[in-house]
């Protein structure tokens, strides 16, 4: 009897403690949308977040995007010969980077190069006193910090997403046309002969969602980091980890609304 | 001129304020002094609104904190913090101006940054020091170009906090004389959080002794060696033996 109520005691705490961070980080999202609207804004930080987030993640999301469509063209090709239907690659190719992997993988690398570059920043600035000096410099953290991330990002990744959309398209062309024997006229249009527009703005609205889950999270944990290395850590940890979850959750619900009908 | 009136805070379980009673008059250097872990940041920080006190009232010049307009409030306050505090993504002129280019303070950029060397140049810093990175920096330059930030704005109240902590004892001994001599010349306000008792005989007018989360006694610093009270003289003495349990 001891033993169960211990475990439903410690399960309850988990429950507890899982829906109270949900409501942080919601009440968190929420003040950053605040901000958003209202002045001051700090144009020069926003176009430094432009280029940190979008610029100088252009070559880990092309090397991603060219990789994975070259991969998915040769798995097309293999399992389509079980079945002759070898001819589908240029169109699964493309609805596959198009719709699912682009927006995914680019997600997965700002999670991993952006999230976490942002929360470790925002960490370290908490420990060395650098966000109390902000307040006491008339400055508010959230505006300073997290409301020219957050609008950066939402705003380059879809541009990330398109480029690497397209670059992942041509890794499948190159790999179909280079060593699969495909013809290169016909591989392309069959590719864009099948892109639907709503392929192409689902893949860009995505983007949009992981860009600005990417950034918000960062920013959360960061600016919610306990004191030492250690919290530093934990919070970089925590933001990757979350982000990846919440785009991967995203993308099903997104998948769901733009696909089921 | 500030004034902390029963003024609590606690960290979960932790009381760390129980009561602290302070008057700061305008124009004093008054300095905090107290065994680490025992509060002296924490009371600076509910004065400018960075923790907010669980109870309480804190005043400045009449007018209760947290009621009024927030950035003017700050306006009239400069910090020097433990670690300096630098934005390790801006060079050394744009801390220094940082509230010279943005906010209500605005200047043109090279105003501010004109600015920014005159005061580089009053804590003993050349213009040269202007373009490099807090990282480029030793722990000594650091702290003096924390110490130009938080007089860039002319403000009338300065607060510091362990100034001399990390350094040599002759750079501590050029913040201590930098620090009492700013004040002095800007006519400003001083509050001083420290252990270190040459800062405190260097920098204040006034002294007070946090222990247990009160302010076990107050007075000018002339009379602190021969107050009587056995915290202070314990603590001043650097004494193992005394009412300050030694390990806490």
């Amino acid at each position: 009897m001891g033993a169960i109520a211990h475990f439903l005691g410690a399960l309850g705490r988990q429950i507890i403690g899982l829906l109270a961070a949900t409501g942080r980080i919601a009440l968190f999202t929420g003040q950053t949308l605040g901000h958003v609207v209202r002045p001051p804004f700090y144009i020069k930080e926003f176009l430094q977040a432009v280029l940190n987030i979008g610029y100088f993640s252009l070559p880990v999301v092309g090397l991603t995007a060219i990789f994975t469509g070259g991969a998915l063209a040769l798995q097309i090709y293999a399992g389509g010969a079980r079945f002759n239907a070898e001819a589908v690659v240029p169109q699964i190719v493309a609805i596959g980077i198009v719709r699912e992997l682009g927006p995914v993988l680019v997600g997965l690398m700002i999670a991993a190069r952006v999230t976490s570059s942002i929360a470790a920043e925002i960490a370290t600035m908490k420990v060395t006193e650098q966000i109390d000096a902000l307040v006491t410099l008339s400055t508010h953290p959230m505006k300073y910090l997290t409301v020219p991330r957050v609008v950066a990002a939402t705003l380059v990744v879809p541009l990330l997403v398109a480029i690497g959309d397209v670059i992942g398209v041509l890794g499948g062309y190159a790999v179909a046309t280079g060593t699969l024997d495909f013809n290169p006229a016909t591989y392309i249009r069959n590719t864009v002969d099948f892109l639907e527009m709503r392929d192409i703005t689902s893949s860009l609205i995505k983007g949009a969602v992981f860009g600005c889950l990417a950034a918000l999270m960062g920013c959360y944990f960061g600016m919610n980091s306990t004191r030492g290395a250690q919290g530093v850590g934990r919070a970089t940890k925590s933001s990757v980890e979350a982000t990846a979850v919440l785009i991967l959750a995203a993308n099903f619900a997104l998948t769901g609304i733009f696909f089921s009908i | 001129m500030i004034r902390l009136a029963d003024v609590h805070k606690s960290f979960g379980s932790k009381r760390v304020l129980r009561g602290v009673d302070l008057f700061v008059e305008r124009g004093t250097s008054m300095v905090i002094i107290g065994g680490s872990g025992t509060g002296k940041s924490v009371a600076i920080k509910t004065i400018l609104g960075l923790v907010a006190p669980d109870a309480g009232t804190i005043t400045v010049d009449g007018q209760e904190t947290g009621t009024g307009d927030r950035d003017a409030f700050l306006a009239r306050f400069g910090m020097l913090f433990q670690g300096a505090a630098l934005f390790d993504s801006l060079p050394v002129w744009q801390n220094v101006a940082f509230r010279l280019l943005r906010g209500a303070l605005k200047q043109p950029k090279d105003t501010a940054r004109q600015i920014a060397i005159d005061k580089l140049r009053r804590v003993g810093l050349g213009a040269d020091v202007a373009d490099l990175y807090p990282a480029e920096l030793s722990g000594g330059m650091q702290k003096r170009v924390g110490l130009a930030r938080a007089i860039a704005a002319e403000p009338e109240i300065i607060f510091f906090d362990e100034p001399t902590t990390g350094l040599d004892p002759i750079m501590a001994g050029v913040i201590n004389d930098l620090i009492r001599e700013i004040v002095v010349e800007m006519g400003a306000t001083a509050v001083t959080i420290t252990h270190d008792m040459t800062s405190v005989r260097a920098i204040g007018d006034a002294v007070a002794m946090l222990h247990d989360g009160v302010i076990q006694w107050t007075g000018p610093v002339s009379q602190m060696d021969s107050c009587g009270d056995p915290y202070v003289d314990q603590f001043i003495n650097g004494r193992a033996e005394g009412p300050i349990a030694a390990v806490r």
